[in-house]
C-alpha cells in the first residue's frame, strides 16, 4: 500500500521550519557548553568580549535560541506534517500557514539583533523591571502570533476534513497535533497579555512603569503549558511513531493516549502558580491548590508512560524478545532514530522524578531557582525533548528531502554521547542545587562558593563538553544528509504505529472538542481567574525599566 | 454505541490505579509537612512603592537592618539592590543561636532572589513587594545568603551572611 503523498511544496515548507530549527540549535548550543565550561573555571567568556560582552548574554542566547527558537519552529513543522499525513490532505491555505512561517522568522530575527548587542540580556523569561529593546518584545510576540497563523491554518484544514468526515474517528497524529496546538493558542495568551499591555508599551516609553508580580503571573500562565507544548509533540512520536521504529509494535491503547492528550488540554495551563511558590505577591492557598494540580497532570504522564512501554514491549516480543527487561534489547537500537529516542525516554524518567519534587509546594523552597532546576530542564527541554527531536529528524529529514541519512552510526553515536554528557551534566547540577548553588551564576567568579562544590562543578564541565562534541556531530550530519548526493531509493517510509483497536470503536465522546475545551476555560476561570482579577484590580505601575547589564 | 465501550487492559488499569494512589500520596506528603508540621511557602505581606521604599524616612527599608521585637526574637529589614553595586543592606547580620529572625525583604529596583544556606528559608525579591518568611537559628555558624534571581552583571556577586554566636 502506497503511503499519502505530501506534496513538494508542503515538504519543502515543513523542511524549512527544520531547517530554522537547526540553525538556531546550532548557534543556541554553541553557549551551552560555555556556561558549563566557566563552571568548571574555564571562563571562554574573556575571549569572546567584543562580540559578546557577558556570561550573562551568553545565557541569554542559550536560552531563547534552544528553549523558544529550535523548540517552536521543529513543533509547528511536525505538527503541519502530522495534520497534513494524518488527514491525508493538504493544506486548506497554504498561503497563510507561510504568512504565519515568515512572521515567525521575521519575529526570531528581530528579537536575536538586539540579543546580540547586548540590549536584551533579560534571559528567557525576561523579568521586569529588567527592560529590553522594544524590538526584542516585538519580535518575541511575532513569534508567538506566527505561530497562532500557523496553526489556525491547521485548524481550518481540520474543519474542512470533518465537514467530508462527520463520523469519522479524526487519524491520531492529527489529533494529538492539533490539541497541543490549541493548548498552545489558550496558555500563550498569558505572555501576550504581558507583552502587549505592559512590557511593549513600557519599552516604547508609553506608559512609566510595570508591576512585576503581575508579569510573572502572566508570564508562568504561559510558562508551565509551554512545557507541554514542547513534549506533546515528543508525546506524538513516542505513541504513534516509535514502537513501529522500534519493532513493529502496535500502539497499545489509541482510547487512553488520545484521553490523555484531552487530560493536558483540561490541565497543562491552571497549574502556573508552581513556578511561583515563593513568590510574595501570591496567597498560599493559590499556590496549593495550583500544586494539587500540579500532581493530576503527572497522572497522563504516568498513563503516557504505560502505553509507550507496553506498545515497545508489544513489537520486540513479537521479534522474540524475552523476559521481563530482556526484550529491551529487541528493540531496534541500531536506528539512530530509535537509539535517541530511547536514550531521551529513559532520561525523561529522572526528569520526571524531580519535576516532582519542585511541583511539591514546600520542597520547592530548598529547590528554587537553585542549579537542581536548570539540572532538571536539561533532563526534560534539553534531552527527553532536544534528543527525540533529533531522533525525528533523523528520519524525517530524508523523508522530506529525499538524500539518505549520512552515516548512520555517527548519528548513533550523537544519540549516545548527548545521553551520556547530559547523565554528567544533569546529575551534578541537580547535587549542586540541593548543595545551595544558584542558577543563572557564574559559580566561578561567585565569592560564596564552598571547596566541597568543586569537583561537581567540574563534572559540569565534563558534562558540556561532551554535549559540545555531540552537538557538533548533530550538525554534521545534518549538514551532511541535507547536502548527500546519495538519494533514497524510494520515499521513506513514515512511521505510523497501528492501534491494536479499531479507533472507530472508541468511545465519540474522545472525538469531541467542546466538552474538552469548556473545562479547560472553566477550569482557568475557577483556579486563575479570582487571583487574575485581584492582581489586576490592584495593579500598581511603579517599576520605572532597569538596564543593569 | 455498546460497541463503543472504552477498552482498558487490566494491566493498564492497575498501573492507572497505582499512579492515582502515588499522587494521592505525595500530595498528603506536602499537606502533612505544610498545614502539620508548618513548612510554609510566603505569603503577602505588605506592597510598597519600589521608588520610595529606601528613603522614606517612615520606610523601615531606609535604615534596613536588626530590630529585637522581644527577647530572642528579631525582625530583619534587608534591601536587596542591584544599584549601584549588587548587594544586600545590612551585608552582615549578627544573632545568638536560638534566635528567631523574621526577613522583610524587598527592592528598589529589579528582581532578586534570597536564599539562607542551609535553611528553608528561599524566596523571590520583587520591587513592589514585601517577601516575608521566618527562621530559626538554633545553630551556630555563618549562613550565606545569596541573590539566586537574574538582576544584571553583578547577580553572581550579591550575597550576605547571617552569623550565629554560640
Amino acid at each position: 500500500m502506497k503511503q499519502y503523498q505530501v506534496s513538494a511544496a508542503e515538504k519543502k515548507f515543513i523542511g524549512s521550519h527544520i531547517l530554522v530549527a537547526v540553525l538556531a540549535l546550532a548557534v543556541g548550543s554553541l553557549f551551552g557548553p560555555l556556561q558549563a565550561f566557566e563552571h568548571a573555571g574555564w571562563d571562554v567568556y574573556v575571549y569572546l568580549k567584543p562580540l559578546i560582552k557577558s556570561y550573562y548574554q551568553g545565557l541569554t542566547v542559550h536560552g531563547v535560541l534552544n528553549a523558544l527558537v529550535w523548540t517552536t519552529f521543529f513543533i509547528m513543522g511536525f505538527l503541519t506534517f502530522n495534520v497534513i499525513f494524518g488527514l491525508k490532505r493538504p493544506l486548506k491555505n497554504i498561503v497563510l500557514n507561510k504568512v504565519g512561517f515568515w512572521l515567525m522568522v521575521v519575529g526570531v530575527v528581530a528579537a536575536a539583533i538586539p540579543v546580540l548587542l547586548n540590549e536584551a540580556t533579560v534571559l528567557f523569561t525576561f523579568y521586569p523591571p529588567l527592560k529590553a529593546n522594544p524590538f526584542f518584545y516585538i519580535g518575541l510576540t511575532l513569534v508567538v502570533v506566527g505561530s497562532w497563523v500557523e496553526g489556525w491554518g491547521l485548524l481550518i484544514t481540520y474543519f474542512d476534513w470533518r465537514k467530508e468526515n462527520a463520523n469519522e474517528r479524526t487519524p491520531f497524529v492529527a489529533f494529538a497535533s492539533l490539541v497541543t496546538f490549541v493548548l498552545w493558542q489558550i496558555c500563550t495568551l498569558g505572555v501576550a497579555v504581558e507583552i502587549l499591555t505592559m512590557l511593549l508599551p513600557w519599552s516604547l516609553g508609553l506608559i512609566k512603569g510595570v508591576d512585576p508580580q503581575l508579569a510573572r503571573t502572566y508570564f508562568w500562565f504561559t510558562g508551565h503549558p509551554l512545557v507541554y507544548f514542547w513534549l506533546l509533540p515528543v508525546y506524538i512520536s513516542w505513541y504513534a511513531m516509535l514502537p513501529k521504529q522500534a519493532g513493529n509494535g502496535k500502539m497499545f491503547s489509541d482510547s487512553l493516549a488520545r484521553l490523555s492528550f484531552w487530560i493536558f488540554l483540561v490541565l497543562s495551563t491552571p497549574l502556573g502558580f508552581h513556578h511561583q511558590y515563593v513568590d510574595p505577591g501570591v496567597p498560599p492557598a493559590w499556590k496549593f491548590i495550583h500544586a494539587m494540580l500540579t500532581f493530576g497532570v503527572f497522572f497522563p504522564s504516568m498513563m503516557t508512560a504505560f502505553t509507550v512501554i507496553a506498545s515497545l514491549e508489544h513489537g520486540a516480543r513479537k521479534n522474540g524478545g524475552k523476559g521481563a527487561l530482556g526484550w529491551i534489547g529487541k528493540l531496534n537500537w541500531s536506528d539512530p532514530s530509535v537509539a535517541s529516542q530511547l536514550l531521551a525516554g529513559i532520561l525523561f524518567f529522572f526528569g520526571g522524578i524531580g519535576g516532582l519534587a519542585n511541583a511539591s509546594y514546600n520542597v520547592n523552597l530548598v529547590l528554587h531557582n537553585t542549579a537542581f532546576v536548570p539540572g532538571h530542564f536539561h533532563l526534560t527541554v534539553a534531552t527527553a525533548v532536544t534528543l527525540s527531536f533529533i531522533g525525528i529528524s533523523y528520519w524525517m529529514v530524508p523523508y522530506l528531502t529525499g538524500r539518505k541519512l549520512w552515516q548512520p552510526k555517527w548519528a548513533t553515536i550523537q544519540a549516545w554521547t548527548w545521553f551520556v554528557g547530559m547523565i554528567v551534566f544533569s546529575n551534578s547540577m541537580h547535587v549542586l542545587g540541593l548543595l545551595g548553588a544558584p542558577r543563572r551564576v557564574p559559580l566561578n567568579l561567585a565569592p560564596y562558593v564552598p571547596a566541597e562544590w568543586n569537583s561537581r562543578l567540574f563534572q559540569v564541565g565534563l558534562g558540556g563538553a561532551i554535549l559540545f562534541l555531540s552537538g557538533a556531530i548533530y550538525l554534521l550530519v545534518m549538514y551532511m544528509t541535507a547536502t548527500n548526493k546519495e538519494r533514497v531509493e524510494a520515499e521513506v517510509e513514515v512511521p505510523i504505529a497501528e492501534p491494536m483497536q479499531d479507533p472507530a470503536l472508541s468511545p465519540v465522546w474522545l472525538d469531541r472538542w467542546a466538552p474538552w475545551i469548556y473545562g479547560a476555560f472553566a477550569l482557568i476561570v475557577l483556579v486563575y481567574g479570582p487571583m487574575l482579577f485581584d492582581l489586576i484590580k490592584n495593579i500598581a505601575l511603579t517599576s520605572p525599566g532597569f538596564r543593569v547589564w | 454505541m455498546s460497541a463503543q465501550n472504552m477498552h482498558i487492559d487490566s494491566y493498564e488499569r492497575n498501573w492507572m490505579i497505582f499512579s492515582f494512589v502515588l499522587l494521592v500520596l505525595f500530595a498528603a506528603a506536602v499537606s502533612v509537612a505544610a498545614f502539620g508540621m508548618g513548612i510554609q511557602v510566603p505569603a503577602p505581606e505588605q506592597r510598597v512603592d519600589p521608588n520610595t521604599v529606601a528613603t522614606d524616612p517612615n520606610s523601615p527599608w531606609s535604615n534596613p537592618g536588626l530590630r529585637e521585637v522581644a527577647p530572642g526574637k528579631y525582625d530583619a529589614y534587608i534591601l536587596a539592590r542591584a544599584i549601584p553595586n549588587w548587594e544586600y543592606l545590612p551585608k552582615e547580620l549578627t544573632v545568638p543561636a536560638g534566635s528567631s529572625v523574621s526577613f522583610y525583604v524587598t527592592s528598589p529596583d529589579v528582581q532578586h532572589g534570597f536564599k539562607i544556606q542551609d535553611t528553608n528559608a528561599n524566596f523571590m525579591v520583587l520591587p513592589g513587594q514585601v517577601s516575608k518568611l521566618t527562621v530559626k537559628f538554633d545553630k551556630a555558624g555563618t549562613y550565606n545568603f545569596i541573590c539566586t534571581e537574574f538582576c544584571g552583571s553583578g547577580h553572581g556577586v550579591m550575597y550576605g551572611a547571617i552569623t550565629v554566636t554560640p
